[in-house]
């Protein structure tokens, strides 16, 4: 039997997760996990209302229940100037409502008790006094000259619309559509839906009176982030507060905006003196946290007769909720929508956006999204579905009609990115292969001769993730750069502390592998950490597909900083000149005489004891990766599905998958996070829907209306790829986390489309379910 | 108020005064600090908190503590309990069954029971019995391949006595 030799951890290597090794015995360590001594627990009391004026507020019950500590109000916490604070768009958020309640499931008051079932006990008894005022649940009715004023706080807020924002070039779009032959046009919604890791958010707040530190355990995806915007809200001196995130089970977005919860345990903790935990339920993380998309789109193509497109126009109606808390690059109102002209040569196009505050929850996150680059996708691959369905022509061949060729990288799009690198007809001849597109277009002609209905979905996406540069992108005024600190110890073992923090994407292992590949030591010598703010060098966390594009560059670069010096010391060792020594996979050696070498372990031991004259001591280094421009990912996704005209059930029956990420660190690791976001999109398309009556109460507020996948409905999916380095990532990687679930929901509906295109149905608005579908069919006269 | 109960967690006899109301699953996170279960909803959906009481899958959020009085309950602690990973974790992480790991537990524990009556399951089977466990992250695919893998990896264990035997023997 052949022995297979223990993989090092090159890139291209699929190595095992090291962390898993604690995940399956049990012995991870997420938020819930953490008790500390004399630890309080906090339980929410919420609004019931969408809407409403709040009269007066009572505690004296709540009080009284024997174990509660305390029940914080906004009006105390408008003492010391917290009851409001600033959200990630610039506006602000009621921590605890003091005037009127915005949204139901908005945070009213707070217990802080000895025991959590005794706190959520008490804050069922807070007796809140309301007058319900009407309310407002989508943008257009926000937007109507008589629609109640929901910020009426705010000064010179007359309205209910939030910002008005631009991009591209309106005089030539216009030109271009003046000149074209079509113009094919889709009014469709991406509506409102939650990103529901499995674990939800919470916090472990303790601050010590004494000396004032706050040490505060965060279900956080940027806890550096988090740390400064905790001072400057708080008014914490920053080197007081370290933020300590744990394992995480699971962000997607959910756990980048800070929460009421987590200031007012904070706040709590200061007052009190003792530790206190928050942990929301479920109904709450559906209710209350960062929701995603809700976005009412109209787009208008303009085309030659011959299928090439000459121009795009977008309008953009954001529906925001009751705070403008979308978590987004402050340049930018819509975040990355403007990549609207996806995959394709177009020359003119032009985006015109407006928000609008609704009684709704405020979030606006970029759920496994890099800002709202998701619903610039679905948009494009809808319309682009649509031309072809008007024009008569292949979704596949329209397409390839269309792609920026590759050839053209870097190429700069007409709304002003610059995209890096592609080959996009190579994606999508593989993926047709691999499908066999031509014969099941064949069988869909002869069941549509026998009235049956299938469909083939296509999209080709194009993402740009992995914001900065700082110049360009950043949050709250903190630049989006990213951090790496490397130590490597006198044995040869090194600890790699990274800005960035993992939610199970697997950083403990993939970033020890671009160690591994630049400096030649092995995986299992590297330890990896993340998250403690104490701990770990700056940087802007973990979202928009960020980590690997910059994080992942800036270990790589620290790496290469190490090298510099270590090479320097191999040459002392060797007696050489510094110029004349070569580096291969963890070797240093004479050019020509390969025999005599040092490797990165000898180098190690010598950084600390043998050292040559002048030299600092010590392997480590630091390193603040600034981009110089984003990535952009891409591939074809491809969906076959039955329509049963009886039910209007869409039955999944094939999905193939091919995603050019650039370079892959981890093959093993690359597909997993595909699997993963291809069935988040498969949600997206067919099940997840948070969405609300006229009184604003909120329907999806738990898992039996808030439907995800399983593993019963979850369809097999067939993998295919090309790689297309980066040419300005150290490591030619691009980041792929969110691939998946940009690309695949228009690829989903697409194929719905595609099924019943020829009778009439342009559009079936997400998700789409069985009996939207029958409905579309039964107004056409083709359901059974 | 509290009531007194003896539940064998792990093979462990655990006697303890709990209110009436007190979750199964709380117990075993908040009082033995068996932290390895976990929560991710308040509806019976997400089967995070999945233990087996007497061998049986049971959605710990969803019973009371006082109703495990005198049964035996297994949490994925014990599955590795002689040191020794368990077919089910070593092919969890052989085939990337798992990314943030919140919900591995419970698939886990439900993956064991199947085996434990069906030890040769089709995807199918795989995909219906862990159909009451959600997974945000790995989308199932790799999850279905771990049960499969640990279903041969423990026939092809329990098969070596056998042909040890049967080769003894010629
Ligand atoms: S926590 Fe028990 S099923 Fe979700
Ligand atoms: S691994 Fe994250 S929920 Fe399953």
């Amino acid at each position: 039997m052949a022995v297979e030799t223990p993989l090092k951890g090159n890139i291209g290597e699929s190595i095992k997760r090291k962390e898993d090794d604690r995940f399956i015995r049990g012995r991870g360590n997420y938020l819930d996990d953490i008790v500390l001594p004399g630890m309080l627990h906090m339980a929410i009391h919420r609004s019931p209302f969408a809407h409403a004026r709040i009269k007066s507020i009572n505690t004296d019950a709540a009080q009284a229940v024997p174990g509660v500590v305390a029940v914080v109000t906004g009006a105390l916490l408008a003492q010391h100037k917290l009851a409001w604070m600033p959200t990630l768009s610039g506006d602000t958020q009621a921590v605890l409502a003091t005037d009127k309640v915005r949204f139901q499931g908005q945070e009213v008051a707070c217990v802080i008790a000895t025991d959590p079932y005794v706190a959520r006990d008490a804050a069922m008894l807070v007796e809140v006094d309301y007058e319900v005022l009407p309310a407002v649940v989508t943008p257009q009715q926000a937007l109507q000259p008589d629609a109640p004023l929901i910020r009426d706080e705010k000064e010179g807020q007359t309205s209910n619309h939030i910002y008005h924002w631009e991009a591209g070039d309106k005089a030539k779009t216009d030109e271009a559509f003046a000149k074209a032959d079509r113009v094919v046009k889709l009014d469709t919604f991406y509506p409102r839906c939650h990103p529901s890791p499995l674990e939800t958010c919470g916090i472990v707040a303790d601050v010590n009176s004494a000396t004032g530190h706050a040490t505060l355990y965060m279900t956080s995806q940027a806890p550096h982030a988090h740390r400064t915007l905790f001072a400057i809200v708080a008014g914490l001196p920053e080197q007081n507060i370290r933020i300590i995130s744990p394992d995480i089970g699971g962000g997607f977005g959910n756990k980048v905006p800070i929460y009421p919860g987590y200031v007012v345990a904070t706040a709590a903790s200061l007052l009190i003196g003792k530790p206190v935990k928050w942990v929301e339920d479920r109904s709450e993380n559906l209710i209350s946290t960062g929701f995603a998309r809700d976005f009412h789109m109209s787009g208008e193509m303009a085309l030659r007769n011959d299928g090439r497109i000459l121009g795009l126009r977008v309008k953009l109606l954001s529906d925001n909720g009751a705070f403008y808390a979308d978590a987004q690059p402050t340049k930018f109102k819509a975040g990355l929508f403007h990549i609207v002209t996806g995959s394709y040569d177009v020359a003119a196009a032009h985006v015109e956006a407006d928000g609008a505050y609704t009684n709704k929850a405020p979030g606006g996150v970029a759920y496994r999204c890099s800002f709202r680059v998701t619903e610039a996708s679905y948009l494009i691959e809808r319309l682009v579905e649509s031309a072809a369905l008007e024009m008569n022509l292949d979704p596949a061949d329209i397409r390839l009609k269309n792609f920026i060729q590759p050839e053209q990288f870097p190429y700069m799009s007409a709304t002003g990115f610059e995209y890096d690198s592609g080959n996009y007809p190579k994606a999508m001849q593989l993926a047709l292969d691999k499908l066999g597109y031509k014969e099941l277009r064949k069988e869909q002609a002869e069941k549509r001769k026998k009235g049956e209905l299938m469909g083939i979905g296509v999209a080709s996406f194009t993402e740009v993730v992995g914001a900065g540069p700082g110049k360009h992108y950043d949050i709250a005024g903190l630049r989006m750069f990213d951090s790496a600190e490397l130590r490597v110890h006198p044995t040869g073992k090194a600890i790699l502390k990274l800005g960035v923090k993992s939610q199970g994407q697997g950083h403990e292992t993939t970033f020890a592998q671009i160690v591994t590949e630049e400096l030649g030591i092995p995986a299992a010598d590297i330890e990896v950490q993340e998250g403690d703010t104490d701990n770990t060098p700056y940087g802007l966390g973990t979202y928009a597909s960020r980590s690997t594009p910059v994080g992942g560059a800036a270990t790589a670069m620290v790496s290469r900083k190490l090298r510099d010096k270590a090479k320097k010391i191999a040459a002392h060792l060797l007696e050489a000149s510094e110029a004349d020594i070569e580096f291969d996979h963890g070797k240093f050696f004479v050019r020509g005489s390969p025999s005599k070498s040092k490797t990165i372990q000898d180098v190690a031991f010598a950084a600390y004891t043998n050292l040559p004259d002048g030299m600092e001591a010590g392997l480590e280094g630091v390193t603040y990766y600034d981009p110089p421009n984003m990535t952009y990912p891409f591939g074809t996704y491809l969906v076959v599905v039955d329509i049963d005209r009886g039910t209007g059930q869409v039955k999944v029956r094939r999905m193939v998958a091919v995603d050019d990420c650039g370079v892959r660190i981890n093959p093993m690791v690359v597909e997993g996070q595909l699997h993963g976001g291809l069935t988040e999109g498969f949600g997206i398309a067919f099940m997840q829907l948070i969405t609300f009556d006229e009184e604003g109460n909120c329907l999806g507020s738990n898992f039996t209306d808030y439907l995800l996948p399983t593993s019963w409905e979850t369809p097999k999916f067939e993998m295919g790829e090309t790689v297309t380095p980066s040419p300005h990532h150290p490591i030619g990687a691009k980041g792929v986390g969110e691939s998946a679930t940009v690309g695949s929901p228009a690829a989903f509906v697409n194929a719905v489309i595609d099924a019943v295109g020829h009778l009439g149905i342009r559009n079936i608005d997400m998700p789409v379910t069985s009996d939207k579908v029958w409905a579309a069919l039964s107004e056409k006269g083709a359901a059974e | 108020m509290g009531q007194s109960i003896t539940v064998t967690v792990n093979g462990e006899k655990k006697t303890a005064e709990v209110e009436p109301r007190l979750l199964l699953v709380h117990f075993l996170r908040e009082k033995l600090r068996l932290t390895g279960t976990h929560i991710g909803c308040d509806t019976t959906h997400c089967g995070a908190c999945t233990v087996l009481v007497d061998g049986t899958p049971v959605k710990s959020c969803t019973m009371l503590a006082v109703q495990a009085d005198g049964q035996q309950v297994t949490t994925v602690e014990a599955l590795a309990a002689s040191g020794t990973l368990h077919p089910i974790q070593a092919a969890f992480k052989q085939e990337h069954g798992l990314q943030c790991g919140f919900c591995t537990p419970g698939m886990m524990l439900t993956s064991v029971a199947l085996l434990q009556e069906k030890p040769d399951p089709t995807d199918d089977e795989i995909r219906w019995a862990l159909s009451g466990n959600i997974c945000r992250c790995t989308g199932y695919m790799n999850i279905v391949k771990a049960v499969k893998s640990a279903a041969a990896q423990m026939k092809a264990s329990a098969a070596v006595p056998e042909a040890a035997t049967a080769s003894a023997r010629s």
